[in-house]
């Protein structure tokens, strides 16, 4: 049983909840995930490790309610139980001191792209952010985010707050300029997440200047631990199972169409019981 | 005459989730018990991994003392329950039975289960204890401080904390899935071993002293060196074979392709086939190929059969080569599983949508003998065809594990990737001891007893040197 400290809903599709669990707290590093299920017919879901707090033994999951087990969990209130939570789960983001590093995030993806971004700066990074949003009023962590990167730019897809436009709008901007400035140079890497769509438009522009770039990956999972394989995907032509062998991958290796179809496994199944 | 085992019928049975064999009425279980010949030298004791005093609970059935026929096998055997119906009996003691010379052994199986159903007809939620122990004795010998942590709570892992629980030490049964039983509950599918009976054997063994510690990855959530320093004086890794093994065909990763564990995971731990009561989905078609000849291939063929699907098991090599108990090739013949021998997939055909749309096989025919003794599948030339189907099971074997040796240094492991042990169960890692699949790679449940239980007492023994 883990216990509910805290809800928090951060916009009318996104929520965040703070969970008792002292053991994973001890563990969680940036880039994880842990699987949770609500009761004994629930689902296990995987859901990014968006903060913890390891002296209070607490971790931060951030919930998009977009299937029927989301929308279960974002209807629990402070005091509920969830029955089951594993984790730390999945490697770590490698972070080093690589010099300068842009941290994208879209939608919901930001909960991930946060602790990946303080990771990079407190490893001495200098660290641009760059996120993203349908319009400002589902824009999440925007404070949080100002505090771990030296240079922050928002976009909005209806130009409601920051930039009109995509991510990849600006991250195109920034490059473009370097291309042509002698004084400037390439980010050492680009780390993405965010919806698939994103995470590939990301990888493709990236490549075309050769900038490394890592995208976390969030394919459907049963167990989560390499057993099953509901999580494979294809990166640079072999399968790999999301869960054990990511879920950080080379964004500019990973098959981002089959990643799209395999997501959509079961979305008439899905329909039946929401 | 041999009593046979009762079974609901098969077209009925093919129809729903309920376990296929059913328990032996008493008069009959007696009438069998009566056949034993009561062999002084006891040949089937010997053809069993976990030593059970076969005779001796057959006697105790015959004078219908069923409670105390269960108390002997649970001197040895932690989960009878299971084993009556699961264990390949025909290969292990029904095999040595003397009365298998003229082809009718003992239905051994059938009276295990026997007496071990004995307890699901009790009001009292009490589990009945090995014989001669009471929980008072049980609590007296609870005496040992050493702490033992046990990692994987399938039938080695399970039977290894029961031995050293019983043996006296403080054990913690570290599991990473949400329910104890690892194969029991994700692998072997209701209809063959109810979740209800696994329940009640992982019951028995907290009832024994040991703690059930799930939601724990042991690696991630602990690492080995922790559980040292937390005091754990020695660890048994019993994590089994997890990693899927694909064909390596094109299209193995389009929409309703499965690996055998994960169909598996999600209708039998996950319970999709009471979707959506409960709420883990499975898509699959109308049009189901199960391809390999193992039990899990005949688990996977059969439960898809179960959902309504018309069903073909795909084999390279012919009938007489599969790995699977003749038990399991009746029951999916009778259900109406069609065999497809002597093919082999060849690539999986697409939709538009990313789904499976066909799956192109062809001809196999047996050459001369392989490794394995059994004779080798050969393609024919120019044989290719379709098979129509839209959804593929893949259900050819499982790699070991991969995730603690990955993340424990010096664990040493051998070529295929199972975990290297000694001829006393230890790794390469003083008190780290291993068995079960981790270290055989795929076996069945028994063996994996039989490994478990030899390994509690050498790490018993391991303990005692130390002191």
């Amino acid at each position: 049983m883990y216990k509910i400290i805290e809800k928090k809903e951060l916009n009318q599709e996104v929520t965040e909840i703070i969970v008792e669990s002292p053991l994973i707290a001890s563990k969680a590093k940036a880039g994880q995930f842990v699987v949770s299920i609500l009761d004994d017919t629930g689902e296990r879901i995987p859901l990014t490790l968006a903060d913890w707090d390891r002296d209070l033994g607490r971790i931060t999951l951030i919930l998009q309610k977009v299937g029927f087990t989301t929308k279960r969990l974002a209807a629990l209130k402070a005091g509920d139980d969830i029955e089951h939570i594993l984790g730390p789960l999945g490697h770590p983001t490698e972070i080093e001191n690589l010099g300068e590093v842009y941290c994208v995030g879209g939608g919901v993806g930001i909960a991930e792209v946060y602790p990946v971004s303080r990771a990079f700066k407190d490893a001495g990074n200098r660290v641009v952010g760059i996120i993203g949003a349908r319009s400002k009023d589902l824009l999440i962590l925007e404070k949080k985010m100002k505090d771990v990167c030296d240079e922050l730019l928002i976009t909005t897809d209806d130009g409601s707050y920051g930039h009109k436009g995509f991510v990849t709008d600006v991250l195109k901007d920034f490059l473009e300029v370097i291309e042509k400035s002698t004084q400037t140079k390439y980010p050492a890497l680009v780390y993405a997440i965010g919806p698939v769509v994103m995470m590939q438009a990301v990888s493709e522009l990236t490549k075309v200047y050769g900038v490394k770039t890592i995208v976390s990956l969030n394919p459907v999972m049963v167990d989560a631990t390499g057993m099953c394989g509901s999580c494979r995907c294809t990166v640079d032509g072999k399968t790999v199972f999301g869960c054990v062998d990511g879920p950080d991958f080379d964004g500019h290796k990973v098959d981002f169409k089959e990643l799209e179809k395999r997501l959509k496994l079961f979305v008439t199944q899905e329909r039946k019981v929401k | 005459m041999r009593t046979k085992t009762l079974k609901q019928a098969p077209l009925e049975r093919a129809k729903n989730f309920f376990e296929v064999a059913l328990s032996l009425p008493e008069e009959q279980a007696i009438k069998e018990a009566g056949r034993c010949l009561q062999c002084k030298n006891s040949p089937c004791i010997k053809g069993c991994p976990v030593e059970i005093d076969i005779p001796a609970f057959i006697k105790l059935i015959k004078e219908k003392r069923r409670k105390e026929a269960l108390g002997k096998i649970k001197e040895k055997n932690n989960l009878p329950a299971i084993c009556g119906r699961v264990c390949p009996q025909e290969d292990q003691c029904e095999a040595a039975c003397v009365l298998n010379k003229k082809k009718i052994p003992i239905n051994i199986g059938a009276l295990e289960r026997f007496a071990a159903d004995y307890e699901l007809n009790q009001p009292s939620a009490i589990p009945c204890l090995p014989a001669g122990r009471s929980f008072q004795q049980l609590a007296k010998i609870l005496k040992k401080q050493e702490k033992v942590a046990v990692v994987g709570s399938g039938p080695a892992g399970l039977t290894c904390a029961a031995d050293l629980a019983k043996m006296g030490y403080r054990v913690e049964l570290f599991e990473s899935l949400h329910l104890a039983g690892g194969v029991l509950v994700y692998g072997i599918p209701e209809f063959r071993l109810p979740k209800k009976i696994v329940g009640n054997e992982v019951e028995y063994i907290r009832s024994l002293g040991v703690k059930i510690r799930t939601d724990i990855l042991i690696g991630n959530t602990y690492t080995i060196e922790e559980l040292f320093k937390d005091g754990f004086q020695a660890i048994f890794v019993a994590v089994g074979a997890g990693l899927p093994q694909f064909l390596g065909i094109a299209g193995e990763n389009l929409g309703r392709v499965y690996s055998a564990n994960e169909f598996l995971t999600r209708v039998n731990l996950m319970k999709a086939y009471k979707f959506p009561e409960y709420a883990t989905p499975i898509n699959i078609g109308n049009k189901v190929a199960v391809i390999g000849g193992g039990n899990v291939a005949f688990d996977c063929a059969r439960a898809a059969l179960r959902l309504g699907k018309d069903v073909s098991l795909v084999y390279r090599r012919s009938e007489k080569e599969m790995p699977a108990r003749i038990e399991e090739l009746e029951n999916a013949k009778e259900e109406g599983v069609i065999f497809r021998i002597l093919t082999q997939p060849v690539r999986i055909i697409p939709d538009q949508e990313g789904f499976v749309k066909a799956l192109e096989c062809i001809k196999m025919e047996l050459g001369e003998p392989d490794q394995s003794g059994r004779r080798r599948p050969v393609p024919v030339k120019d044989s290719n065809f379709i098979l129509d189907v839209d959804t593929v099971i893949v259900a050819i074997g499982q790699n070991p594990s991969p995730l603690l040796p990955k993340v424990t240094p010096n664990l040493k492991t051998n070529k295929y990737g199972t975990i290297w042990v000694d001829d006393n169960f230890m790794t390469s890692l003083p008190g780290v001891f291993a068995g079960g699949d981790i270290t055989t790679g795929a076996d069945t449940v028994i063996s994996a007893m039989g490994a478990g239980k030899k390994a509690a007492r050498s790490i018993n023994k391991y303990i005692e040197e130390k002191r």
